[in-house]
């Protein structure tokens, strides 16, 4: 209907821009919210949620009382809601559209879709269009017709549609988060919202949690916990392990560590009516018994240490490194996350070092080399004799070199020249690990094929 | 005296002596650093279980960074290490290279890098790696002044690492001191590779000039001292005249603190 239509109408009507982010949003925030009745949320954007409330149903109190719960909480929020409960997705979605709070029974789909009119479907309008200029009314008039003249006109899709909306298969939903592996949740009759309660009863969660995993054997790489604020707002927090996790007081540590850490710290507001804690990710875990040796429970200590501190300032803060096949200096040395790589790092093979020479790779490497300004050489092609780095001239006193690395012609990775390298020590004592970018007269030419002046750089600072 | 007095006697004694002994018989465990006349002074080397401070000037700072790394060395007996890092010092003198941890004899197998966004994190992050016994050293390395490493925070760090015997190193690059519990401190600068015949083109080992300013208990000097990256271990470098030896401005070490009057 167009909006002069619509003012005619209602000469009081408020006109809004719609914001589909806004929107979109707000459907995320009820679907956080939507988490506290079942982990299998999904988003039926623009307006829709799937709730798969399989076996979740009994702990509210039964279907109803469920259904009846979650619409006054929303409108209560100041939401328009329509909810209905069915066998299929889709049959469940055809019902919201144009009846309310409607449970249908299993193996009642059929019946109770065919009264509706077909735009409940919910296709697009050419396709609802179409079969109403072609007479079907109702879902029942369409279904009473035979599927390949529905196939021939509208295509398989809508045949499909409509054959889930009379219970007959249904289309699987796809939920926002992957179903955790061990749940444990703490439901309070009163909001709490003192930090000594929310640490205890996380410590009480973590035990809970711990005990169930423990039966089967497993231990917790990812736990994410949930706070659900009484006005709808969820916080989640989660953590990372770098090896499964089987102590309570260890996931309660690891917690602590991290709510400290919060940039915007936990807010309670009115209170949390429940916290949950679950394990998303999880490993089994050989129970083995600790031998004496004392290598074992120092990795074990170094683990646990790691993950401590990639709880508080995050896991990529926290590396080791890993040596790579190359020559180039800046891509030889690989920095991978702790947690994943410890053992990998403790490993590797680095290439070991030449006996009874001075090192040949500087202590400090700057990650883009510096620009240094050499005012002549002796040789074109050789070391220079004074170099300007960072305002400070250093007359160069003992120098060694070249050492000649070509960048790796099979990359294409924009200018690449090659590199002499030079390690020279200046006057009082600094070393520094210098080099020309590109070799004089070959590679640097003017346009007119004459040498090119060329750029020097230093690279890094030896001890 | 009757007996049970006497064992009443001995037993205060004995409480007295343990209430005392942080101050008087703290005989930390010691590693020897290899240079003869600095282990001579340090009463046989390195404290383990303890902080020692390296500062050096911004333009002395991978020579500072060398000389903490050999003390890293000595200190850690093949146990895990973490160096925990502001990120600007990274770009102020570069990242810690481990080809070049490498080239100077150490692991880089057992170096866990922490990177910390500023001082207050590094701190935090310090003081948890030095409760962790399972650990060999913890250098924390913090660029420029910062006032959050007062004297508690390194009381702080100081307990830590006595609790846990565990090393920690602070790498203080482009600072002043302050006043500090840290057992040891040095003043860090390059120094030249020692010379050969072709003077135009020796390049030597890593040559520091090390300056100890400070030490609880003991004297203080100054050496110059080479890092052997075969032995993985300081030395005297062959033939480099030694700098005089500054008059030591503090007292003499187990002299007390003011004479006694003649009376």
């Amino acid at each position: 209907m167009p909006l002069a239509n619509a003012r005619a109408i209602c000469p009081h009507l408020t006109v809004f821009d719609a914001d589909a982010a806004a929107d979109a949003k707000a459907l995320n925030d009820i679907a956080d919210w939507c988490d506290r009745f079942t982990p299998l949320v999904a988003l039926d954007s623009p307006h829709g949620l799937f709730l798969d409330i399989t076996g979740c149903a009994h702990l509210f109190g039964g279907e109803a009382v469920m259904m009846r719960l979650l619409c006054d909480v929303l409108t209560a929020q100041g939401f328009a809601v329509s909810a209905a409960i069915a066998g299929t997705s889709v049959c469940a979605r055809t019902m919201t559209r144009h009846v309310h709070g409607r449970i249908v029974r299993d193996g009642e789909e059929a019946d109770a879709v065919r009264p509706l009119p077909v735009s409940a479907l919910g296709t697009e309008d050419a396709i609802t269009r179409g079969l109403r200029r072609a007479g079907l009314k109702t879902i029942g008039d369409v279904a009473c017709r035979e599927r390949h003249e529905i196939t021939a006109r509208f295509g398989a899709g809508f045949t499909s549609l409509l054959e889930h909306a009379l219970g007959q298969g249904d289309a699987p939903i796809s939920p926002r988060k992957p179903l955790p592996d061990y749940i444990v949740e703490k439901r309070f009759a009163e909001p709490i919202a003192t930090e000594g309660v929310i640490s205890v009863t996380l410590s009480r969660l973590a035990e809970m949690l711990v005990g169930a995993m423990g039966q089967q054997g497993k231990g917790a790489r990812r736990l994410e916990a949930c706070f659900f604020r009484t006005d709808g707002a969820v916080r989640a927090i989660a953590v990372d392990t770098g090896q499964p996790v089987t102590r309570a007081d260890m996931i309660d540590r690891l917690f602590r560590e991290r709510l400290e850490a919060l940039n915007d710290p936990l807010d309670p507001g009115f209170g949390f009516d429940l916290i949950r804690l679950s394990a998303s990710r999880t490993e089994i875990v050989v129970q083995q018994q600790r031998d004496l040796d004392a290598n074992v429970h120092d990795n074990d200590e170094l683990a646990a240490l790691i993950d401590r501190i990639a709880a508080r300032i995050g896991g990529q803060r926290v590396v080791v490194h890993l040596p790579q096949d190359t020559h180039i200096p800046e891509r030889a040395v690989l920095a991978v996350s702790a947690q994943h790589h410890l053992a990998a790092a403790a490993q590797a093979a680095w290439p070991a070092r030449v006996e009874e020479e001075p090192p040949l790779r500087p202590l400090r490497l700057f990650e883009r080399p510096e620009p240094i300004k050499v005012p002549f050489a002796t040789v074109p092609d050789g070391p220079p004799h004074h170099f300007t780095w960072r305002r400070a001239t250093h007359a160069v006193v003992r120098v060694e070199g070249p050492e000649r690395i070509a960048m790796e012609w099979w990359r294409r990775n924009g200018q690449a020249l090659t590199r002499d390298y030079f390690r020279v020590e200046d006057e009082a004592g600094l070393r520094f690990w210098i080099y020309r970018d590109g070799l004089y007269g070959s590679e640097l030419v003017t346009g007119e094929g004459e040498p090119a002046p060329s750029n020097w750089f230093v690279h890094g600072l030896f001890a | 005296m009757s007996g049970a007095r006497t064992n009443t006697l001995a037993t205060l004694r004995g409480s007295i002596e343990r209430i005392e002994s942080h101050s008087d018989t703290y005989r930390p465990d010691r590693v020897a650093l290899g240079h003869a006349d600095a282990d001579a002074t340090l009463q046989g080397g390195l404290a383990l279980g303890a902080m020692h401070e390296v500062f050096a000037a911004g333009r002395h700072s991978a020579a500072a960074t060398g000389f903490v790394t050999g003390l890293m060395g000595r200190a850690a007996a093949r146990r895990p290490l973490v160096w925990i890092r502001q990120d600007f010092a990274e770009i102020e003198s570069g990242a810690l290279s481990m080809s070049g941890l490498a080239e100077l004899g150490l692991d880089p197998r057992l170096l866990v890098t922490v990177r910390a966004a500023d001082v207050d994190t590094a701190l935090k992050t310090a003081a948890d790696a030095l409760a962790c016994d399972a650990l060999g050293v913890v250098v924390l390395e913090v660029w420029g002044e910062a006032r959050q490493l007062d004297l508690v925070a390194s009381r702080k760090l100081t307990l830590a690492a006595q609790m846990s015997g565990v090393t920690g190193l602070v790498l203080r690059v482009a600072a002043e001191p302050l006043p500090s519990t840290a057992e040891t401190r040095w003043i860090v600068r390059a120094a030249h590779s020692p010379p050969s015949a072709q003077p135009a083109s020796a390049w030597g080992a890593p040559v520091f000039d090390a300056q100890l300013v400070r030490n609880r208990h003991g004297p203080v000097g100054r050496w110059i001292m080479e890092w052997k990256c075969d032995e993985c271990l300081f030395a005297k470098p062959a033939a480099v005249p030694q700098p005089v030896a500054a008059a030591p401005a503090h007292r003499p070490y187990q002299t007390p603190a003011r004479a006694r009057r003649a009376s």
